[in-house]
């Protein structure tokens, strides 16, 4: 209702300060008027023009009016004047001729209009990167060679084989795939991308495992990379299935050319293994996985606004404030500010909102719009007079179904007092007469037959609110996209299933009840549970958009991990950082910081929580209301048991290392070693821990400016320094670091011997085993989750295998936990760097806001509610809820809080006594479908 | 899409296929339908994290109860895909269509008809 979507619409001017922005606007005509256009086609079918469809890769055409993709927002055809055979010779107009609604506007013009806003978000994206430039790879001249992009389409079952897998050259199925990594990223020489584009390793994997599900027969699929990046939250564990399970082959060479094979439509790959022995082999077909860039355009818009840049063109941000540009006010997210993949970019775009909140949040809800509805009727008394009003659909439905004779049909019904039938019964017009015959004929059920309830169902439902009707006394019945658009090629099967439809949803109509969600108030005050940079992050996130705060910390003091860490890769002061955040935390009038504290129980749902403490350093109890929770637990560093940690002076964690560095500099440290992945990625914790490669290259940077002389030799697996991290991991190797890769199964041997450390490892290139005497070993311990397992047992949250917390969506929905009112962010949610848990605790800040700042909220009505009389207390349904939500109360029955339940039914179709119900799903409401459906085959 | 499939296929409506109860499915056939078919999310990918799961058990065990008395296991069955795969939503129609036409008509109805005539 607060969102409004300019489509069509450019940026030209920013003008103004922080606080208070005048955006120029330039809205581009979409020749097609938004409110008539009911996206029905007709204009698409009738349209002679086609042209390339750029969402296609320019697999397909399109039609000169279109709609981007099918899930586009909003769902409105456009005319793309570019193509369009009127705007060129004058001529054709079909789409107007055609268009039911009359909504083709070909007069419509360009607009400028200028908006006042206080704060602004840049999010203008990528684009990919166009290998034609690498000649030997024979992009654009061989068929058969496609980015990773256009592989994407021609496997997505939207994409233009409807995601049969076929090569482009023949249409023949293809047996061998390769793909080759790092095209347009890690490339000093054939390109100005140094960095790593982050996300191209998982995209590949995820295609291979596809492409192998997909096809008949089996599919070889090989990736050749240099360095396997799976460094997400659970990422390795996919990388591992699609190896071990799906047989994905992994072949670590980087490959500089491809050639064809001139007898047929084959690629040959040449490519030498680690040992050094070239091979030869042929694919059908290869994909090439291009890496992210920013466009020359968004480069002249961000100059243009005065936003600097970095030396690959990404906004510039400083590692402690990661949402913020050089202009005050103006904020950014996603991949303008660096490669990241979906989840970093939905947690960037919600820090953005924080930031951008925080500026502006005493103008919270001054602009939000809402509609007063009138009291609601009581039809409990009444017998069911139900209306059915079946459309048209300009000729989308009547050119099928025989409408007039299932309108018809529909008067016969039982219960069935008003037939109408309507040429559009979305149109404006068609809302207003459904409200004069629902109050003309006291109607309490409305049945509409016409398109889907995704799309349509809340517009009729604030329709007969509007006359006092309760909203769930609807039903539609789907007459259009499951029938007339389906069965088009038989009228009469159509019809009749569009009377079937009807018929049932007719008979569910008579068995519908009034509801009305119940309505709760929301306590203003957030609850941050952990202290480190994440939790102070979120707590101060909050307080300065006005909500009060509790947050509480076991430790005597606040800070975390973060204590330990001098400063980032990118030398931002850390130590500093930290003490102003204290600072401002200890001040801050909405804050309260309780530390040496502990969680001891937990109640209540969302907007109203209570949260049993018990407070330092008496440790007497408190019990603390609040209306959301924010996680932020953090991790510790792994002690290792691996290569004499412990019990040899000279082996030390990372972090050790770094606290040394500060403090005793590197003079007379001749050979530094450092072990990669120590507790990472192996059978007890088998995923990565992300932060390693860049701190043992912080570290090794860090000496080699103390102490040029200093050897460092780094042993490791991958090396995953993503995104622009991977400019230190380079500057490294330029200072004379030495990279040495090992295999899980062979790391490198340590003894400790009279005259000291001594390392063994085997080298891959000589073949041989080196022995290398070191004085200090450097383990790059991995991330361990702190505090979880109890808290999770207490709030009732979901960990990973590795014990974080699981967020609701892994994607989607980043910071929110799958109960609401609960969010999560830093390395509570797993291993991330600083600056990437600063942007999370925004995000959860910002999600959290969102929240809160209701006055009261409403909850569903699709809940679960037990006949207590009946229930025999069998403990099924506690057992069967995927959410723990039902207990057994005082009296010994099952109780289901409509405050915590999903509304799934699980529960309703386990209960063995039939006595739970699932609101607007019951028993007889669906069962009277199935019986309406069946009516006389027996 | 708008890909086309055999139209005796009507869809009813659930917020989740764990809401699917044995006495829907069984209902159905009581009353004559010749082939029942759930269609769920992907399994490990439910909103509600199992009700798929739990909606497969059920089939299972409506087929064992249909297949006991004589009406046929065969004719109900569970399928999973997302709701971007509008072929596959397709060949299953189609599929499950032919499976039941090569079966024949509900035995009950057969019953029924003879009664009638």
């Amino acid at each position: 209702m607060n969102i409004n979507i300019l489509t069509l619409s450019e940026v030209q001017d920013i003008k103004g300060e922080k606080g208070n922005f005048d955006v120029e606007i330039l809205k581009h005509p979409r020749y097609v008027d938004m409110e008539k256009c009911i996206a029905c086609g007709t204009c698409f079918e009738k349209c002679p023009k086609k042209v390339d469809d750029e969402y296609n890769e320019n697999l397909i055409k399109r039609k000169a009016i279109y709609v981007p993709y099918s899930q586009a927002v909003p769902l409105k055809y456009v005319i793309d004047r570019e193509a369009c055979i009127y705007f060129k010779k004058g001529k054709c107009r079909a789409c107007e001729k055609f268009c039911p609604t009359e909504a083709i506007k070909f007069d419509e013009k360009e607009e400028t209009t200028t908006l006042k806003v206080g704060s602004v978000i840049l999010a203008p994206g990528f684009q990919t990167f166009d290998p034609t430039r690498y000649e030997a790879l024979h992009y654009g001249k061989h068929p058969n060679v496609v980015t990773s992009l256009e592989f994407e389409r021609m496997l997505s079952s939207t994409g233009p084989n409807l995601g049969h897998l076929k090569r482009p050259s023949d249409d023949k199925e293809p047996k061998k795939i390769a793909w080759l990594q790092c095209v347009g990223s890690r490339d000093i020489n054939r390109c100005d991308n140094s960095y790593c584009s982050a996300v191209c390793c998982m995209y590949a994997i995820k295609q291979a495992v596809i492409s192998k599900e997909h096809s008949d027969d089996p599919l070889d699929a090989a990736i050749f990379f240099m360095d396997m990046r799976t460094f997400g939250k659970d990422y390795e564990l996919y990388y591992n299935k699609a190896k071990e399970d799906y047989g994905v082959r992994f072949i670590r060479s980087r490959v500089p050319a491809i050639d064809p094979d001139p007898e047929n439509n084959d690629l040959i790959i040449r490519y030498s293994d680690e040992g050094g022995v070239t091979h030869k082999e042929k694919f059908d077909m290869v994909v090439l996985s291009v890496g992210l860039e920013i466009s020359k355009e968004t480069v002249q818009f961000a100059k243009g606004l005065g936003i600097s840049l970095d030396d690959h063109s990404f906004a510039a941000t400083h590692p402690l404030k990661p949402a913020h540009t050089s202009v005050p006010g103006i904020y950014a997210s996603g991949l303008f500010t660096g490669p990241k993949d979906i989840p970093y970019a939905v947690i960037e775009a919600s820090a953005a909102a924080c930031a951008a909140s925080m500026d502006i949040s005493d103008a919270r809800g001054t602009e939000v719009e809402t509609k007063a509805t009138p009291e609601e009727r009581n039809v409990a008394e009444e017998d069911p007079r139900i209306g059915v009003f079946v459309c048209n659909c300009g000729t989308n439905i009547g050119g099928v179904v025989d409408v007039p004779h299932v309108a018809d049909y529909a008067a016969t019904l039982p219960r069935v007092v008003h037939v109408d039938q309507n040429l559009f019964s979305c149109s404006q017009d068609t809302q207003e007469k459904i409200k004069e015959v629902i109050t003309e004929n006291r109607l309490n059920r409305i049945v509409v037959a016409a398109c889907s309830p995704k799309t349509h169902e809340p517009l009729f439902q604030e329709t007969i609110q509007a006359c006092g009707l309760n909203r769930y006394l609807f039903e539609m019945a789907n007459i259009r996209n499951q029938d007339s658009w389906v069965h088009g090629d038989d009228h009469a099967a159509a019809t009749e299933k569009a009377k079937d439809l009807v018929r049932m949803a007719v008979a569910r109509a008579s068995l519908l009840k009034p509801l009305t969600g119940k309505t709760i108030l929301v306590n203003k005050r957030a609850l941050v549970i952990g202290g480190g940079v994440s939790g102070m992050t979120a707590a101060l996130g909050l307080a300065e958009q006005g909500f009060e705060v509790v947050i509480v910390e076991k430790e005597p003091r606040l800070g975390g991990l973060a204590l330990e860490i001098e400063r980032t890769i990118e030398g931002a002061d850390v130590k500093d950082f930290l003490q102003e955040l204290i600072v401002r935390m200890n001040r801050h009038p909405r804050i309260q910081v309780l530390t040496e504290s502990l969680i001891v129980g937990f109640s209540g749902f969302k907007g109203n929580f209570t949260t049993e403490v018990l407070v330092g350093p008496g440790m007497y109890e408190r019990k603390i209301d609040h209306g959301a929770a924010i996680l932020a637990t953090g991790a510790n560093e792994y002690a290792p048991k691996e290569f004499l940690y412990g019990e040899n002076e000279q082996v030390l964690t990372q972090i050790q290392l770094s606290k040394r560095l500060h403090e005793q500099g590197a003079a007379g440290l001749a050979h530094l070693a450092m072990i990669q992945c120590v507790g990472s990625r192996n059978e007890e914790s088998p995923n990565c821990s992300r932060i390693c490669c860049q701190n043992a290259i912080k570290n090794a940077l860090h000496v080699k400016k103390l102490n040029p002389d200093t050897q460092v030799y780094i042993f490791y697996r991958d090396i995953r320094t993503y995104g622009i991290l991977e400019d230190y991991y380079r500057e490294a190797r330029r200072l004379g670091v030495r990279f040495f890769r090992y295999d899980r199964d062979a790391p490198p041997r340590v003894e400790s011997m009279d005259h000291g450390l001594v390392l063994t490892f085997r080298d891959h290139v000589l073949q041989r085993d080196i022995r290398l005497p070191v004085d200090i070993l450097a383990l790059s311990a991995g991330l361990r989750a702190e505090d979880t397992e109890e808290l999770s047992s207490i709030l009732k949250l979901g960990r990973n295998h590795d014990g974080y917390f699981t967020e609701a969506h892994v994607k989607l929905r980043p910071v929110e936990m799958a109960s609401e009112g609960i969010f999560v962010c830093g390395t509570a949610h797993g291993p991330k760097l600083i600056s990437e848990s600063l942007s999370q605790a925004m995000a959860a800040a910002s999600r959290a806001a969102t929240f809160l700042s209701q006055a009261e909220i409403t909850l569903p009505v699709v809940t679960a509610k037990v006949d207590q009389e009946k229930c025999a207390s069998c403990l099924v349904c506690v057992r069967s809820c995927p959410y723990d939500v039902p207990r057994i109360n005082e009296e010994g029955v099952s109780d289901i809080d409509e405050a915590l339940c999903h509304g799934c039914g699980i529960c309703a179709s386990e209960c063995p006594a039939k006595v739970i119900e699932l609101n607007l799903y019951e028993d007889d409401q669906i069962l009277s479908k199935v019986e309406a459906l069946l009516e006389g085959v027996i | 899409m708008r890909l086309s499939y055999p139209s005796n296929i009507k869809i009813i409506f659930i917020p989740c296929t764990g809401k699917v109860d044995l006495i829907h499915l069984l209902r159905a056939f009581e009353k004559g339908a010749d082939g029942v078919y759930v269609a769920g999310c992907l399994e490990g990918e439910c909103h509600y994290n199992r009700g798929n799961i739990r909606a497969r058990k059920r089939v299972e065990q409506a087929q064992e109860i249909l297949e006991s008395v004589g009406i046929g296991g065969e004719r109900v069955q569970m399928y999973n895909l997302s709701s971007s795969e509008a072929p596959r939503f397709v060949q299953i129609a189609k599929e499950m269509t032919e499976k039941i036409a090569a079966l024949g008509p509900n035995p009950i109805k057969l019953a029924s008809d003879r009664k009638a005539a």
